[in-house]
């Protein structure tokens, strides 16, 4: 298994100061750039331990929101391409629906993965629904906007002996031709996210990584119609290292610190869903199907324990997390048995996106999670064999 | 209301299945609705159609009629109605438009009024009035549908529903309105950036009726982008607001039949 440590670089100060909306509308005369800037230099040294300790890094962005600060992405993997020296840099996602300019996403791809000497992932997501607000794009019709930008970005980056032409639905380009192109050939690996099983089935067709998060124990189905994807295009099952699921992990040498750790983390699952209503299912956001079931009342939950039982990953207890399986949490031996618990459960699940930062964990309390789990934990995980479901469950 | 009074009829245009009511006999009366969509029982139709033949379709994509591929923009719906007043062979049309109706109205008519004598604009949208950072028309996907309703309607009241009991149908139907609406009109929002220098293209007898109640759009509003078609009438319904269709039903199709029955005759256009 890879483990890659995460963090969405947020403004937590802020988080007990608002008007019923951390993200969208909260005025930005709220941050006081001077903590800002003390706070992503923290997240930076954070990322640059992770590299030493043996892990992986992913960044990701929002707009407009005290739990991101991180609005371009690129500068982040910009700063780490340089400064870093192993990890790979998974960036999830980029949310290429949204970007106007699909050409300049190629261009800074590529550049970053010259830079890391080839350590990049490239995550491309549709992006929550607080996104379209901020960005304007049309939630209506998004993914194909998505698919178009991720067929250009692709050709772009796999095109060398000529120029070439684009008059698409959406974008339209002369002279294509990015410079420096990616050093992974054909291209850096494409990862993506999804919480719907149509979608799944699709990407296992690419046979793109597919990385969920919130889903619990409630990730085989998506995992199985990835499968479904995947042995119908390829033939043969997915390896585990085809999926990736986002986890908060709060370690510690006894369980009564690992539970104030995870406490201080869950912080991050209790902002993130404080958000002006009308920004939380934009028209076209979601099917008409799901639309007009939330009109009557009928919303499914997302997040169940694994004897079924459902949780609000907003505001859950530690202890309903852990038994969710969205919170790793207790000593290492507990953290690691939580996470092979769930990978078989999963069939296979080769990529932890671990948020070993998150709410309101402070630097040093980071550190030590960090460090813990790199020494006690990740071996063991990098050693542990994972299952390869063949077929799907029942 | 009989079955035969409030039928929905179908019909087919370029391949694209729409749903309408088809009512009543004479003079061609195209009601087109706002973002909402419309009920093919609301009793502004059958008020209407005493005046003439109504017609009343749900737009593509909206209600229960299909979406064609590539169909995004109101300029793109503009040229759908004018092919359906070719295939049904109409001609002498008073068209009717509410809110987003109004503003597809707007978008045929600059087009050709070849087969349209008279145009009706309700609380029309379409066009922007003030400057670049001054929003014309309320921003309704950053507002509770309870806010929705007190800037809308006269009575909040008229505007609930209570979905939780809606048939299946009605709510598929009232999401995809939604989804519809922003597919439209998402960006620019709520106009078309050259509609309004296009304005003078239209030439024939114009009405502008106006619920004074509507708090999504303003009254100056409504007269800035009457005041841009020559010789077009403003005239306002009182406790009605964005829809005065469907708060003064009676009142609305009163005035849109007195215009219709003043109105200048037709225009002998050759095609």
């Amino acid at each position: 298994m890879r483990v890659y440590h995460f963090t969405e670089q947020p403004y937590y100060p802020v988080w007990n100061d608002h008007d019923g909306s951390l993200r969208v509308n909260l005025p930005n005369r709220k941050l006081d750039p001077k903590i800002a800037g003390d706070l992503f230099h923290r997240f930076y040294d954070e990322w640059l331990l992770a590299d030493e300790l043996g892990y992986d890094i992913m960044l990701n962005e929002h707009h407009q929101t005290a739990t991101c600060m991180s609005s371009t992405v690129i500068v982040g993997l910009s700063i780490l391409a340089r400064q870093t020296r192993r990890a790979r840099l998974l960036v999830l996602g980029y949310p290429i629906g949204h970007r106007p300019d699909p050409l300049r996403c190629a261009e800074e791809l590529s550049t970053i993965d010259v830079i890391s000497r080839g350590r990049l992932d490239m995550g491309f997501i549709k992006g929550v629904p607080y996104e379209f607000p901020a960005s304007n794009q049309n939630p209506v019709g998004v993914m194909d906007r998505f698919w178009e930008a991720h067929d250009f970005i692709l050709k772009a980056m796999q095109s060398h002996d000529a120029p070439f032409n684009w008059e698409g639905e959406h974008f339209h380009y002369r002279q294509v031709n990015i410079w420096p192109r990616p050093v992974q050939q054909p291209h850096p690996p494409i990862w993506s996210t999804t919480g719907n099983r149509s979608n799944a089935r699709v990407l296992g067709g690419k046979g793109y990584v597919m990385a969920t998060l919130g889903s619990g124990y409630n990730t085989r189905p998506l995992y199985d119609a990835y499968r479904e994807g995947y042995i119908a295009k390829w033939g043969k099952a997915p390896a585990a290292d085809r999926f990736a699921y986002l986890g908060l992990v709060a370690v510690a040498d006894n369980e009564q610190e690992a539970r104030r750790r995870g406490e201080l983390v869950a912080g991050y699952l209790r902002s993130s869903a404080i958000v002006h209503v009308p920004f939380r299912n934009p028209p076209g956001f979601l099917t008409v199907e799901d639309n007009a079931r939330m009109l009557k009342g009928q919303t499914a939950p997302r997040s169940f324990t694994k004897d079924g039982r459902p949780i609000d990953m907003h505001h859950g207890s530690v202890q309903d997390l852990i038994d969710a399986g969205i919170l790793f949490c207790g000593t290492p031996d507990q953290v690691y048995e939580q996470i092979v618990n769930f990978c078989e459960y999963c069939g296979g699940m080769g990529n932890l996106l671990m948020m070993g930062h998150a709410g309101f964990l402070t630097h040093e309390d980071t550190v030590d999670n960090l460090t813990m789990f790199a020494q006690q934990v990740l071996p063991r995980l990098q050693a542990y064999k994972q299952p390869v479901a063949e077929t799907v469950a029942a | 209301m009989s079955v035969t009074t409030d039928a929905i009829t179908s019909l087919v245009v370029n391949g694209v299945n729409l749903e309408m009511v088809d009512r009543g006999q004479g003079r061609p009366i195209l009601f087109l609705h706002p973002g909402i969509g419309i009920d093919p029982a609301a009793p502004v139709l059958g008020a209407l159609a005493r005046g003439g033949r109504l017609i009343a379709p749900s737009h593509p994509g909206f209600g229960g009629s299909q979406l064609p591929k590539g169909m995004t923009s109101v300029d793109d719906l503009s040229y759908f109605y004018l092919d359906l007043l070719e295939q049904l062979d109409l001609r002498d049309v008073m068209v009717v438009g509410v809110g987003i109706g109004a503003w597809l109205a707007a978008e045929i008519a600059v087009k050709t009024t070849e087969r349209i004598s008279q145009l009706v604009m309700a609380n029309a949208v379409g066009i922007k009035v003030g400057d670049r950072e001054t929003r014309d028309i309320v921003d309704i996907w950053a507002i509770m549908p309870d806010q929705f309703n007190e800037l809308a309607y006269f009575d909040p009241q008229a505007g609930k529903r209570d979905y939780k009991t809606l048939p299946d149908a009605e709510a598929a139907a009232a999401a995809r309105n939604r989804e519809a609406t922003a597919r439209l009109a998402w960006s620019p929002y709520m106009h078309n950036p050259k509609l309004k220098g296009r304005l003078h293209r239209i030439r024939i007898p114009t009405l502008f009726l106006w619920g004074t109640a509507d708090r999504i759009l303003s009254e100056p509003y409504g007269h800035a982008y009457c005041s841009a078609i020559a010789g077009a009438r403003f005239e306002t319904i009182e406790r009605a607001g964005h829809f005065p269709h469907l708060e003064q039903p009676e009142e609305f199709a009163r005035r849109v039949l007195a215009f219709a029955n003043a109105g200048v005759p037709a225009k002998a256009k050759a095609r």
